[in-house]
């Protein structure tokens, strides 16, 4: 018994060296992992986003033969949104095919622990509305991007569209969160604006482990009567926490989620009780646009996708399919500066820095009115963009509001803080200046 | 026949009680410190060094501690990441403090100061045993936790509510941070292990640690026979917990480079301690299988699985559903293990040891 388990395991080890060295090392190739969470406590949002990822880039391999010439090798990784796996991931991938071009690490705990190998290992960090919020200061931070706004920018763009709907001074915003560095983040910019803007804010925040057990919360929310509430939440505390806000008849025009409490899967489950919910987003949704038609298209209807056709156009979906076109536009830009097909780590930062996405270009490729355009420079690694707030109708989500660009004024200089902070606490901290 | 003590005499008394009496034991010793110390960062990638053994070296250490206090002292502990988490948290508060000073002194310090919280949670050890004490020191678990969260002091008042490992210097190497490399970083983990590993076991078979099994054993014959509870139970937790502090530190030092609250909670504490009942309760060499097992084994699993299936089965498998299988695979083990060695890893080795000792002649 112990010879044939010793045998097999022996052959089994055989021919996976045998298969690892046998993956040819083809010509101009784009290797892009992407680290995903399809299991795990938040397989629910993580399945959507790497479908979504995977099927624009894989679309482009089929439409187009790739990107400037060169397939892309879209490979997973599953991190279960943990951050052991997740270094362990990096570590596997990185070197893999010619390179890892860029990570795009989906958790802000392996955005943290990767942000200081980006440097060393020369391959750009892409946290796409989330991670570091100060990593927005491109001259601090020269391998780490945070396109299309951080949570700082996204929170001065719900304080206004309060402001605007009814105006905010005098008023008392609630501000639920998830009690993890990333529910706590927009806290020093509410302490910033609430004298500034005239309004006063309370905090409830919910452990991780009352997620779904949020009772208590509420009970406090209805004892301090905010006009409005603001949530950063995540997972299962999004639909429980909308159920909780029905139960105790809070308005729910009057409660504004931030991007990631906004999908379908959060609402899905709440249903009609939830109409009239609102949330920021920066990614458009529904298949409306001929870049999803070409997804469906080439990917989905010939069963090379992961995702169900219903879930295509859904909010995470787009979200990680609007990952997938800046990753591709960067490596066009890319591609444009130093004139190879096939690019490395430190041409991606470069095409990374040099990102313009405009209203032509997204007319060109198929997202008019996807999102707001973006333009990065050496200086700005957060590409100005813009959100827009979504409304829940009982059964999907409508697009109610124009794009509201950040305070950037207010913000800019808690980045600049943050980040000088940041690099404090280092030795040996490469910074670039911007000419 | 392989491991036959005939003709090897032992005419001191050092000789007799050597930790290892028998020869091939010896040679077994050195060739496993020339491997690890030699070839495996001489043939090992950065992956091999920095995914696979840096953190295995970690959970060891930290299932040695765990080990020292559940296998030899009988007392059963919840409380192992949250341990670690004070050493990880008091090695980056001080080298905040004392940038100069060499990173490699913080991380033993900081074994001092879990130390001291460990050995305040084990208090209620002398008055409640067994679930009891689960149940105490899953609290700390949970305090502690809490305090990482809501301390701001702790993680220096990060807008991220992380800590972040700055860059620092050994001996002119730079040995923590992204410049580090993973052959450093491996080495100096190796260095801690075993000299940590021999510490123990020199402990353990001295008079602290016999007090210690004595406890375990029959807590109130050991009092009737001089052992003090309070020294041997809060000794026995302030070892383990300095073994689980200094754990921690490596692990966000030398492997993941930032951590937030997330790498310390009860799922460590539950994967250390399924580390030390798979390696063998009461056994260093259990530690070491554990770890090895309940680290390493998914790693390769996730890894390999898929070309494999690929290459010999006309299937594909994704990489969450690698994830997957891994997990039900770990599980399994778990479950087959507890009912056919329930004395673990370590006591398989010893079978293997007396079966190649009789070899070619079973009787």
């Amino acid at each position: 018994m112990l010879k044939k388990l010793v045998l097999g395991a022996a052959a089994l080890g055989f021919v996976a060296t045998a298969q690892m060295t046998t993956i040819a090392k083809a010509e101009d190739t784009l290797y892009l992992p992407s680290m995903s969470y399809r299991t795990g406590p938040f397989a629910g949002a993580g399945g959507p986003i790497a479908n979504g990822y995977a099927d624009y880039l894989n679309m482009l391999n089929e439409r187009d033969g790739g990107i400037g010439g060169a397939k892309v090798i879209v490979e997973e990784c599953e991190t279960a949104y943990n951050a052991q796996k997740g270094v362990e991931c990096y570590e596997a991938t990185k070197g893999n095919n010619a390179g890892a071009l860029v990570y795009n690490p989906y958790s802000t705990g392996i955005t943290l622990q990767l942000i200081p190998k980006a440097p060393v290992d020369e391959i750009p960090v892409l946290s796409m509305g989330y991670g570091l919020s100060a990593a927005a200061i491109g001259e601090k931070f020269p391998w780490t991007f945070n396109y299309p706004a951080s949570y700082w920018s996204q929170m001065s763009s719900i304080l206004q569209h309060i402001d605007a709907n009814g105006g905010i001074k005098g008023k008392k915003i609630g501000f639920i969160y998830l009690d993890v560095g990333y529910g706590k983040e927009p806290i020093p910019l509410l302490d910033k604006l609430a004298p500034q803007m005239g309004f006063e804010w309370v905090g409830f925040p919910v452990g991780v482990k009352e997620m779904q057990a949020q009772g208590a919360t509420w009970l406090s929310v209805r004892k301090e009567r905010p006009d409005w509430m603001i949530m950063w939440g995540f997972g299962a505390m999004n639909p429980t926490a909308i159920k909780e806000a029905a139960k105790i008849r809070f308005p729910m025009d009057k409660f504004i989620g931030n991007w990631w409490a906004g999908a379908h899967a959060d609402l899905e489950p709440v249903g009609e009780a939830g109409k009239g919910y609102l949330s920021s987003n920066f990614s458009g949704i529904g298949t409306d646009f001929p870049a999803l038609q070409d997804v469906i298209k080439h990917v989905v209807d010939k069963g090379n996708s992961q995702a169900d056709k219903d879930d295509v156009g859904k909010v995470l979906y787009n979200r990680g399919l609007f990952n997938a076109v800046i990753v591709a536009e960067a490596v066009r830009a890319a591609q444009k500066a130093t004139g190879k097909k096939a690019i490395t780590g430190a041409d991606m930062r470069l095409g990374l820095e040099k990102f313009v996405l405009d209203e032509a270009r997204l007319k060109e490729i198929g997202l008019e009115g996807f999102t707001a355009p973006i333009k990065a420079s050496c200086k700005d690694h957060e590409g100005a963009g813009a959100i827009f707030i979504q409304q829940w109708d009982g059964s999907d989500w409508k697009r109610t509001s124009d794009l509201i660009p950040p305070m950037t004024d207010v913000v800019l200089p808690l980045l600049q803080e943050a980040a000088d902070k940041y690099v404090a606490e280092q030795t040996g901290w490469k910074t670039q200046s911007c000419g | 026949m392989f491991y036959r003590e005939a003709g090897q005499y032992k005419a001191t008394y050092e000789a007799d009680s050597a930790k290892f009496p028998i020869f091939q034991d010896k040679l077994f010793i050195w060739a496993y410190l020339a491997i690890g110390f030699i070839a495996v960062p001489f043939f090992g990638n950065e992956f091999f060094l920095g995914a696979i053994m840096i953190p295995f070296l970690v959970f060891t250490l930290a299932a040695i501690g765990l080990n020292i206090l559940t296998g030899f002292t009988g007392q059963i502990s919840l409380g192992t990441g949250a341990f670690m988490g004070v050493g990880a948290y008091a090695c980056y508060k001080m080298t905040l403090a004392y940038p100069d000073v060499n990173i490699l002194i913080f991380i033993f310090a900081s074994g001092i100061f879990s130390a001291i919280v460990g050995m305040f949670f084990g208090l209620p050890s002398l008055r409640i045993k067994g679930f009891y004490l689960v149940v105490t020191t899953l609290a700390a678990q949970f305090f502690l936790e809490w305090a990482f969260i809501r301390i701001p002091w702790l993680y220096n008042y990060n807008d991220s509510g992380a800590i972040e490992v700055p860059q620092r210097e050994a001996f002119g190497i730079i040995v923590t941070g992204a410049s580090a490399s993973a052959e450093v970083r491996y080495i100096i983990c190796l260095a801690v292990v075993v000299i940590m590993t021999w510490f123990a076991s020199n402990i353990i078979s001295g008079r602290i640690g016999r007090s210690w099994m004595m406890i375990r054993d029959m807590d109130i014959a050991a009092e009737l026979m001089g052992v003090r509870p309070l020294y041997a139970k809060l000794s026995a937790f302030a070892v383990s917990s300095f073994y689980c502090g200094v754990a921690g530190a490596l692990m966000v030092f030398m492997w993941l480079g930032a951590a937030e609250v997330e790498s310390f909670d009860y799922n460590h504490s539950f994967e250390v301690l399924f580390m030390v009942i798979l390696g063998g309760l009461g056994s260093l060499l259990g530690c070491f299988l554990g770890a090895a097992v309940i680290w390493i084994l998914p790693v390769m699993i996730r890894d390999w699985l898929p070309p494999i299936v690929d290459a010999i089965t006309p299937f594909t498998i994704n990489s969450s559903q690698a994830d997957l299988v891994s997990d039900i695979i770990i599980g399994v083990m778990i479950v087959v293990f507890l009912i056919m060695e329930p004395l673990g890893l370590a006591r398989l080795w010893a079978i293997i040891k007396q079966k190649l000792r009789v070899w070619p002649f079973p009787y």
